[in-house]
């Protein structure tokens, strides 16, 4: 093939896909970072100002906060939502009848968007059980949940683990369905119990699905946006702002664009660090077959 | 079977139904009481109603713009997810079958790319876009979930012509076939399944796309997620409607699900194994 048929080509199939790419997403994101040096406010750049953008976000208490609670909340969360998924899955695949109906009532959650999920829950923890508890007399209830920032997080993680806990169920089916069936057979025959297969045998083979779902629920926990605003919309008092929110209100309802984005950069950073750590220790598991 | 594997199983049965009782409630919940009354929804929650009144429904409808939302997000996710399809594929057929540098360096900026949490760029972004939001909102938003979804879209189309064998390349340009003719003829149907994967995880997302349509429409222009949004915000006082209001939210895609059911499934394992 001559050069310029070969550059055609390129152009013909690969041209418009990358030059919007390269648009919405590279030109922002070197932007972005460049932003974060100077003295941007939204509109223009003057001059450079080295790191104050980050050391100003660094003081600022509240970022403090939201990177603690960012931080729990990414860990319970991806905690609690793969012991759930995991075991959705092993109800699941197991031989009962029913299986196929119970995946659709597990799954159905994950179709609908967080915003509408947190709103329906918003109702569920402000009114609906408070109603119950005054009727019943249940005095764990009778405050809303969203009220107090502990219990706020709690309602938080179970919107979360609801949520995704569907998703994360297929990827696990699909990794407990991946085994061959003569290995688990073996397994049988040998006389293994089976807690011991699922232990040594179907949990090693199906690491795969692990380092996914983990990864999978680790970038979902620090991008957490629109259960977040829609649940508690950060209240009380700013206490249960996840980092995404915490950037948006910086940026947008404050206009402080500058430190609103070096706390992206960091953020992006975080997150980076994370999955590269997550992702080389998941890979470790994996068994080649 | 044995008592012990009979006992094993029924337990499994009774913890998923539990279990699935669970997950369902909160969706009972919100029907059982969008055909309420405010009073009665204060004296019981869970109580069923004792005359149906699809009032709340009427005033949900009207107050959300229901019908122009629901337009709004199938238009959006249409087009998108169509426009997806069409550039991803083609983009990973080149990727894939172009073996030199250019191509390997474009396709690891794609994969690097993914770990990008948009909220590291948005703003920038939204100070960088602003005219041509205002020049044409919905025509913005399209555009840019080609670019923010391209990436993952090519990833999957790359892994799946990979096992096509380069042999049915050949021959199609023996006889003749110019490339844009042999990838439309020859591949792309043969692509089917991935390209379902690839229809289902995108719409799945812009459909429930909160932020960056939050970012970008306005008033008349707004999805379903973001309506609904707004809606119950002014009108969570009025309880009935704003439950009305999220049982309508919720009904177009749990429909579109259950008639696609199996797509649904084999399209989020498939994206996921990738």
């Amino acid at each position: 093939m001559t050069k310029s048929r070969a550059v055609k080509k390129f152009l013909k199939f690969a041209g418009v896909p990358l030059a919007i790419f390269t648009v919405v997403l590279i030109v922002p994101f070197v932007n972005g970072v460049y932003y974060t040096f100077t003295d941007w406010d939204g509109f223009e750049v003057n001059k450079l100002v080295g790191f104050s953008n980050y050391t100003k976000s660094f003081q600022d208490p509240t970022f403090w906060s939201t990177l603690r609670f960012t931080a729990l909340f990414v860990v319970v969360s991806l905690i609690l939502v793969n012991v759930v998924a995991f075991g959705l899955a092993l109800i699941v695949t197991s031989k009962l009848k029913s299986r196929n109906i119970l995946r659709t009532f597990f799954f159905v959650p994950n179709l609908i968007g967080g915003v509408v999920l947190g709103v329906i829950w918003q109702f569920i923890f402000n009114s609906a059980i408070v109603a119950l508890a005054n009727k019943y007399d249940w005095t764990l209830f009778k405050e809303s949940w969203l009220q107090d920032t502990n219990k706020a997080f709690w309602a938080l993680i179970i919107v979360t683990v609801w949520q995704s806990s569907g998703y994360m169920m297929i990827v696990y089916i699909t990794g407990l369905v991946s085994i061959e069936n003569d290995v688990l057979e073996a397994s049988q025959i040998d006389g293994a119990s089976p807690l011991r297969t699922l232990m040594t045998i179907k949990i090693p083979l199906m690491a795969q699905a692990f380092t996914i779902a983990l990864f999978l629920t680790l970038r979902g926990g620090f991008m957490a946006y629109d259960v977040n605003v829609a649940l508690t919309g950060g209240g009380p008092f700013r206490t249960t702002e996840l980092i995404s929110l915490h950037i948006f209100q910086d940026a947008f309802a404050n206009g402080n664009f500058g430190t609103g984005q070096s706390k992206a950069v960091v953020m992006f950073l975080i997150v980076a660090l994370a999955a590269l750590v997550q992702v080389t220790i998941s890979k470790r598991y994996e068994v080649q077959r | 079977m044995s008592a012990r594997a009979r006992l094993g199983r029924r337990v499994t049965f009774v913890v998923g139904a539990i279990l699935a009782f669970a997950y369902f409630f909160p969706f009972f919940l919100v029907f059982v009481n969008s055909l309420k009354l405010k009073p009665e929804i204060l004296a019981n929650p869970l109580s069923i109603p004792t005359h149906i009144s699809w009032d709340n429904f009427q005033q949900a409808l009207t107050k959300m713009n229901f019908f122009r939302s629901l337009t709004n997000s199938i238009i959006i996710t249409v087009l998108s997810v169509s426009l997806l399809i069409v550039f991803s594929s083609m983009m990973a057929y080149y990727l894939a079958r172009t073996k030199n540098k250019l191509s390997k360096y474009i396709f690891l900026i794609l994969v690097t790319s993914m770990i990008v949490p948009f909220q590291a760029l948005m703003i920038p972004f939204m100070a960088r876009f602003a005219q041509f939001v205002s020049w044409n909102n919905r025509g913005a938003l399209i555009f840019f979930y080609i670019g923010f979804g391209v990436a993952l879209s090519t990833f999957l189309y790359h892994g799946f012509i990979s096992t096509i064998p380069t042999e049915i390349d050949e021959a199609a340009s023996i006889d003749g076939a110019s490339d844009m003719v042999a990838f439309w003829r020859i591949i792309f149907p043969m692509m089917r399944p991935i390209t379902a994967t690839v229809a289902i995880i995108n719409a799945l997302w812009i459909w429930n796309d909160f932020l960056l349509p939050r970012l970008v429409l306005t008033n008349e222009t707004q999805t379903l997620p973001l309506s609904t949004y707004l809606f119950y915000g002014q009108y969570s006082i009025e309880y009935g409607q704003a439950m009305a209001g999220l049982v309508l939210a919720v009904i177009p895609i749990v429909i579109f699900y259950l008639v696609l059911q199996k797509q649904f499934i084999s399209g989020i394992s498939q994206g996921a194994v990738k």
